[in-house]
């Protein structure tokens, strides 16, 4: 089980939280402008990293707050949990 | 290929078993082939096995990163349906059904296949109504699934709780017969030694690092670990890996990889004759022949390429085991394991084009891929031979979700097939 | 007494024998005697049989690791415990332990015929044969090589015992409690931290208790022991856990530990749980997990008496219990000559030790001391065979010549043989945590590498190789892992420790052989899979170089001891074969758990009513008194009927049916999903999420939502009120609920940041009780206060305010039902309450409660649908039939964009509609498929299928609703519903089948 740093609550164990998928997926301002391909990109299109992902998480058995992280999914260390709207934080090269 | 037999096996006793040969050989890269496999699974390996073997290509090569089956063809829970919900999916897993019933013959090698029936369990009123209509559907497309009473299921699994007082009772069960379990190894060896014997060079230890497209775009060949490979087809099966091979050619899938763990008990003696699932209360359970009850559930909770997941997953899968087979309390965890499922939204697979010419891809698989291996491997093959796909996995585009034409098991099966 | 027990010595309590029963015959130990120690000491050698050949097989080691003497504990019918090792399981007055995978006993077994076919069983056997007939596997094959596999047998009945479950959070996890385990847990804990020490024995001291003459700190080893436990003990920051094995390391310091807590008495008090499952986070991890002797692989090393070197010595040493009374000595380490040396001196005859190393290697401080006491030793030995049939009785030694040539040396009479091969470091949890693994090439084995977690190594695993080194290592990583973990510095307290070196690196592998002769016996090397060189030999011949495939074709490693004694020698054997080192031949990954665990401490407590969290509605208990019938929905009990006098569900459906039609009926509603959505931009925020427009929906009145999700299919409904201009009561389908909340946050937190608008969940808060019927009215009317029922001040889909039986009350005219209706709501509190005296009043006008099949039935004659019965992931709006809803002015919403697609505005799709049987007594079966023409062959041109299904009391006819292709252009039209025997007719309706202008809703 891993340790969320919910960066509104401090460290908490997985079990409170809700995994929200990739992070920074944006939803198209327009949609009626947006095309089938626009659409299918925002709907399903996903990195699916094998590295540091951003992805989202929700705080939900917590403060039921949305808010984003840095995993590697290689082995599933967190480098960053930071708010929704923020932009991801700077990944050190020489990282653990 | 030398020819498996108990006559063979008989007479090599007497040499002491020195006359048998290597299963496949260790091929090295050649520059160039007129097909490489990207994975060397079930599904990767019998796609070039069908390509030589009914579409004539033999210049043709398997390349894994690792050692040939060890991805999800070694370690999921061996289970075989074919009750799908959908027409388009019921043709597909059946297709592979009836394939696994041939398989052993086919590849002069015993997969093992047991047709030992799969029960799916009812818990609930809603649960009865979806088993009910995954029957009448399966009984129009031809694949046999019944409904069995409580009482009936556990004259069929004699270890199943049936008691009304537990919190989720058995209402009832669907049994497909020719549902089973086969060996999950001896797949991945019988067709690359059948496919060996067929001229097809199976590549281990050899990632792909690139794929080479030409001025308009086409593949034109290979980056490895072991250096550049020339060809105009490139087949992808690389399961929970399949996002990052693909996106060496720029392309983004539907796709997310997740932990997905089984485990399997200490061996004891027959005690479950069939596999039972529950996709209600997230735990399904066989017996292999060694003795071993093998167990399964859901996935983890997020993506990782990690091959290992949570504790308290199993926890929550030993729960809903112990609670339908409460004799199985006092056994013991013998050994725990994690595999990365590729997961589409409708949770079925993409065996199909993709917009980059010579670039075909079979992924998207989730928790179910093991039983289709035959029939996946088989289309996929003639996918890549013919520029096209076959009538039965015409559906399975990466296009539908673009279009909304989903083929959505997701919806009707919540967690494992 | 006991032949082969000493008369002194040991940790054995000499003063408390213990009687107990192997294979039905009586035996006697002494309380802290192993299973496997007190039946040495009664000379009893011969344990179990292999798992292939049945081969007789004796006790190899003395601890977790042991792989041949597995048995059955037998409490009771129930309480049986198969695949227990006898190496581990300790002895109370009554115990009863069965051998195991043997017909008809365990001297005579049937099953050892496998062993004269042996050669037509090699490795993968299986994959080369029982093809022909293609039927015959599963139907002959199959069920005769599962019968003879296995192992113990499974109880037959429900284990009646409990498992618990804690969660503990400490500074410092030390695992194993060694001499390093214990110097690391005093060092953590001299800094001030909270330290768990757990180990899996029943004492603390690891390799101590077997040592004779240790002294640490000038004290005698087992005296330190207690020293360094009364410390910890005493410590109220340090909790000792023995008898409790770590078993799996999950990322970010989660170690699983099972504690075994009543196994080993003899009446376990009722009061306590068979075994507790820890889940421990710990900020820091180390692990003293010391290491494993490994046998020797030569022809017949499994005979019975054929055991491990420390193996010997635990017995001796630890147990009071001599082996055998005449040893020779295999050494492929220094540590065989330790074991030689407390041997001879408690009294056995050490014929020869027979180093199998070359005279350079064997000069060691340990062979020196071996050979100063007088004990015989010869180098560059081999092993070639062993004789005996259930025991050894005598061993064949080759000599090893400089050009490598092999010739017979000795054959001794023996009935021991021990063996050391070196050790194996215990790096499964270092492994399994993803920490590196680097080959110590001088040592022969893995050792821990680089960490990938807050952990590190200490002892044995380390590869130490005197005590001191161990206990200096210890104490270092105490007080590291304690200053990382809390940031208080100590000093390692230095230890002044005494015992012999004896160096403990080997080679893995096996032992050489004559070039060219066929060996008189298998050399095993996987004992319990029954795993012989030849079998990896003819992996090797067969192609498979990977140890990963090598493991899969021969299944060495993968038996119930999970490779622990076997895994490096087959690599060692691998890696000579192929000329290669053992490094690049591989490594199989290391998986939890470590040793096996029980599935009823994974479990747990989660068991019948604590198996899932149970949601009980404000009338349940009601209900209960009653005799109604519950349904399972979610995590929710719910009413499915109440049946009155015997009444069959149909009976008790129609009857309830009936009278919400003619009178009046209550229905328990409260399992809605309740959503209170309050704020400026509420309404701009429900326009954006649901199809419908709420700008236009006034205060006090309510509306029929569609949620859909962006790509355009319906995923939620449900009856939205608009309660104030900035504040909105969504009410969800009972399953929905979390989901379409969590869904809200989503939009809200995440993509619509400009508004400002809340959410909170009320669906605990509000009992809701639905009063559907013609007499509704008058049923409410003598209860409420505050409210104008009138139809003119309360229209269909008006909500109002008021009080019930003195409650505070919210009230929505609505309706499920099509009758005239009303949601009553009140504090969940008061919602038994107001049930009753809602019934009570409702006397007077025949009021009948009714549950969610009646329910069911009476929407359907509506043609309102169910979202997740009449629609799948897959319907649009259009397709359920409910498009009107759909605010057509909007220019976007959640769905909208993907609902635009070419593929989900076909006019062939699946469309809802009713239909009606032309034997209007039939009841179609839900989920039946719909076809155009009857008499068709498999496969079926299936149109559609049956969603909905019910007899219509009403009606007095069936009814269904039914998603079929362009299925409201069918209208009229006759269809059919194949079954097995016949197709039935059926025609195509309109969806709604009473009432259908609306007359009885708007009363």
């Amino acid at each position: 089980m891993l340790i969320i740093d919910c960066p509104y609550c401090g460290p908490r164990p997985e079990l409170e939280f809700a995994h929200g998928g990739q992070a920074h997926v944006v939803r198209p301002a327009d949609p009626a402008a947006a095309s089938d391909d626009d659409w299918l990109q925002y709907l399903y299109l996903r990195d699916n990293t094998r590295g540091v992902f951003a992805e989202r998480w929700r705080h939900a058995r917590g403060c039921g707050r949305f808010f984003n992280a840095l995993r590697d999914t290689t082995t599933d260390q967190f480098l960053a949990t930071y708010r929704a709207g923020e932009q991801p934080p700077a990944v050190p090269r020489d990282r653990p | 290929m030398q020819k498996f037999s108990a006559w063979s096996l008989i007479r090599e006793a007497f040499g002491g078993h020195r006359g048998w040969t290597t299963q496949w050989r260790r091929a090295a890269p050649k520059p160039g082939y007129d097909a490489v496999i990207v994975g060397g699974g079930g599904h990767g390996l019998g796609a070039a096995y069908y390509l030589a073997a009914e579409h004539g290509l033999t210049n043709i090569a398997v390349v894994e990163k690792g050692w040939i089956g060890g991805g999800n063809t070694g370690r999921n829970t061996t289970i075989l349906r074919s009750n799908y919900l959908f027409d388009e999916s019921a043709r597909l897993y059946d297709h592979a059904l009836k394939m696994w019933r041939d398989l052993s013959q086919v590849l002069n090698y015993n997969v093992m296949y047991s047709p030992r029936g799969v029960l799916m369990l009812a818990h609930t009123v809603h649960d009865i109504q979806v088993i009910g209509r995954h029957i009448h559907a399966n009984r129009g497309n031809g694949v046999d699934n019944e409904w069995l009473t409580p009482e009936q299921a556990k004259a069929f699994c004699p270890i199943l709780n049936i008691e009304r007082n537990i919190r989720y009772p058995v209402l009832g069960a669907a049994l497909q017969r020719r549902g089973g379990t086969a060996r999950h190894d001896t797949v991945a060896w019988g067709y690359a030694r059948a496919a060996d014997a067929l001229g097809v060079d199976i590549i281990e230890n050899c990632e792909v690092t690139g794929i080479r497209r030409d001025s308009r775009g086409a593949v034109e060949g290979l980056e490895t670990t072991r250096g550049p490979i020339r060809t105009r087809k490139v087949g992808v099966a690389a399961s929970g890996h399949t996002s990052v091979v693909l996106g060496y050619a720029g392309i983004r899938l539907p796709l997310e990889s997740y932990p997905l763990q089984a485990l399997v008990s200490e061996p004891v003696k027959p005690l479950m004759p069939c596999v039972v699932m529950s996709n209600t209360i997230h735990a399904y359970m066989s017996q292999s022949d060694k003795g071993e009850l093998v167990i399964g559930a859901g996935t983890d909770a997020y993506n990782s390429y990690t091959q290992r997941g949570a504790l308290h997953i199993n926890m929550h899968t030993l729960e809903a085991i112990c609670e339908l087979f409460p004799m199985v309390r006092r056994l013991k965890m013998l050994r725990n394991w994690g595999g990365i499922v590729d997961c589409t939204p409708d949770r079925s697979p993409i065996i199909a084009r993709t917009e980059v010419p010579g670039l075909y891809v079979n992924c998207g698989w989730g928790t179910g891929g093991f039983k289709a291996t035959p029939g996946s491997a088989h289309l996929f093959a003639w996918t890549i031979a013919h520029d096209e796909p076959h009538p039965i996995n015409a559906p399975f585009t990466i296009e539908r979700f673009r279009d909304g034409l989903l083929i959505d098991e997701a919806a009707a099966a919540a967690v494992a097939h | 007494m006991s032949r082969f027990r000493t008369t002194r010595g040991g940790r054995i309590d000499r003063s408390r024998p213990v009687r107990f029963r192997f294979d039905g015959r009586d035996y006697e130990g002494f309380a802290g005697d192993t299973l496997a120690a007190a039946l040495l000491a009664s000379g009893v050698h011969l344990l179990g049989r292999s798992f292939k050949y049945h081969r007789p097989r004796g006790i190899l080691a003395a601890g977790a690791e042991e792989p041949n003497a597995l048995v059955t504990v037998v409490r009771d019918a129930a309480r049986r415990t198969p695949n227990l090792r006898a190496t581990q399981i300790e002895v109370y007055e009554g115990l009863v332990a069965e051998s195991q995978n043997r017909w008809p006993s365990l001297a005579l077994d049937v099953g050892a015929v496998n062993g004269l076919f042996a050669a037509f069983l090699p490795a993968g056997f299986y994959n080369k044969t029982f093809m022909w007939p293609r039927s015959a596997w599963h139907a002959l094959y199959e069920p005769r090589i599962r019968a003879a596999a296995g192992l113990g047998v499974a109880p037959g009945l429900p284990d009646p015992d409990r498992y618990a479950q804690r969660y503990a959070h400490c500074d410092v996890l030390v695992v194993g409690a060694g001499p390093a385990g214990l110097a690391a847990a005093a060092g953590a804990a001299s800094a001030g931290a909270r330290v768990i020490l757990c180990d899996e024995q029943h004492e603390f001291g690891g390799s101590l208790l077997a040592e004779r003459g240790a002294t640490i700190d000038a004290m005698a080893a087992a005296d330190w022991i207690v020293a360094q436990h009364a410390a910890l003990a005493s410590n109220p920051r340090v909790t000792l856990l023995p008898r409790t094995t770590a078993f799996g390391y999950f990322p970010h310091n989660n170690v699983g530990l099972c504690e075994r807590i009543t196994d080993h008495l003899a009446r376990p008090p009722a009061a306590l749980p068979r075994e507790r499952l820890w889940q421990v986070r710990a900020r820091e991890v180390i692990f003293a997990t010391g290491a494993i002797e490994r046998p020797l692989v030569f022809p017949g090393n499994d005979r019975p008496g054929v055991m491990l070197a420390s193996a010997a010595r635990s017995y001796l040493n630890r147990y009071g219990v001599q082996v055998g009374s005449r040893a020779v000595v295999l050494a492929g380490s220094d540590a065989a000559y330790a074991a030689a040396l407390d041997l001879a001196a408690g009294g056995v005859a050490i014929a020869l030790i027979a180093d199998v190393r070359e005279p350079g290697r064997a000069q060691g401080p340990a062979a020196t001391a071996a050979r100063d006491a007088g004990l015989a030793v010869e180098t560059s030995m081999t092993a070639l065979g062993t004789s005996g049939r259930r025991r050894v009785s005598g061993v064949h030694l080759g000599r090893v010549g400089n050009d490598g040539s092999i010739r017979p040396a000795a054959s001794l009479r023996c009935d021991v043989l021990l063996m050391s091969g070196g050790y194996t470091p215990s790096v499964h949890l270092h492994s399994q945590s993803r920490g590196k693994l680097e080959f110590d090439a001088a040592f022969g084995a893995f050792v821990p590498g680089t960490a990938a977690e807050r952990t590190r190594c200490a002892g044995g695993v380390r590869a130490t190789h005197t005590l001191g080194a161990a206990l200096e290592d210890g104490a270092a990583a105490g007080v590291a892992a304690a200053l990382a973990a809390t940031g208080h510095a100590a000093a390692a307290h230095r230890y002044a420790a005494r015992l012999p070196e004896a160096r403990l690196e080997g080679t893995p592998g096996a032992l050489p052989q004559p070039a060219g002769a066929v060996p008189p016996a298998k050399a095993f090397v996987d004992f319990q899979n029954d795993v012989t060189t030849r079998d990896l030999a003819l992996a090797r011949r067969e192609g498979f170089e990977s140890i990963e495939h090598i493991k899969r074709y021969t299944t060495t490693g993968m038996a119930t001891d999970q490779g622990k004694t076997s895994g490096l020698n087959a690599l060692g054997f691998v890696a000579a074969e192929s000329e290669r080192r053992i490094p690049e031949v591989g490594l199989t990954t290391y998986r939890m758990p470590y040793t096996p665990v029980t599935f009823g401490s994974f479990a747990g407590v989660a068991r019948g009513e604590l198996f899932d969290p149970l949601r009980k509605t404000p009338s349940h208990d009601w209900v209960v008194a009653q005799g109604g019938v519950f349904e399972d929905v979610g995590q929710w009990k719910r009413t499915r009927y109440f049946p009155l006098g015997g009444e069959s569900l149909r009976a008790a459906v129609d009857r309830e049916c009936l009278a919400v039609r003619q009178h009046v009926g209550m229905f328990d509603a409260s399992t809605l999903g309740k959503i209170e959505v309050v704020g400026r931009d509420a309404a701009t925020f429900l326009n954006r999420l649901y199809v419908n427009n709420w700008s236009t929906l006034a205060p006090g009145r309510a509306r029929y939502g569609i949620l859909l999700r962006d790509d355009g299919f319906v995923y939620d409904d449900g009856v939205v009120a608009r309660l104030a201009e900035d504040r909105f009561h969504v009410t969800t389908t009972t399953g929905g609920a979390a989901r379409v909340f969590g869904m809200m946050e989503d939009y809200i937190q995440t993509e619509w940041t400009d508004l400002s608008v809340w959410i909170t969940s009320t669906t605990e808060q509000w009992a809701v009780i639905a009063l559907q019927g013609p007499r509704a009215r008058d049923v409410l009317a003598g209860l409420v206060s505050g409210v104008d029922l009138s139809p003119a001040a309360l229209p269909h889909m008006a909500v109002a305010h008021g009080r019930i039986c003195g409650v505070p009350m919210m009230l929505f005219r609505v309706s499920f039902s099509g009758e005239l209706g009303f949601e009553i709501n009140v504090p969940a509190d008061y919602g038994a309450e107001t049930w009753a005296a809602i019934h009570a009043a409702g006397q007077a006008h025949r009021i009948t409660p009714y549950g969610t099949e009646a329910m069911h039935v009476l929407r359907a004659e509506k043609g309102y649908i169910i979202v997740g019965q009449d629609t799948d992931g897959t319907m649009t709006p259009d397709d359920a039939g409910v498009a009107w809803a759909i605010g057509k002015a909007k220019s976007d919403f959640v769905g909208k964009r993907g609902l635009a697609r070419a593929a989900l505005r076909r006019p062939d799709r699946k469309q809802l509609v009713g239909l009606a049987t032309v034997d209007p007594g039939v009841v179609l079966e839900e989920g039946a498929q719909v076809v155009a023409t009857p008499g068709q062959a498999v496969p079926l041109q299936m149109i559609g299928h049956v969603t909905s299904s019910y007899h219509s009391p009403v009606l007095g006819r069936s009814i269904a609703l039914a998603a079929i292709v362009g299925g409201r252009a069918r209208t009229g039209q006759t269809l059919y519903v194949p079954m097995p025997g016949a197709d039935i007719p059926v025609q195509v309706t309109p969806p709604v089948f009473y009432d259908r202008d609306g007359a009885r809703l708007n009363a």
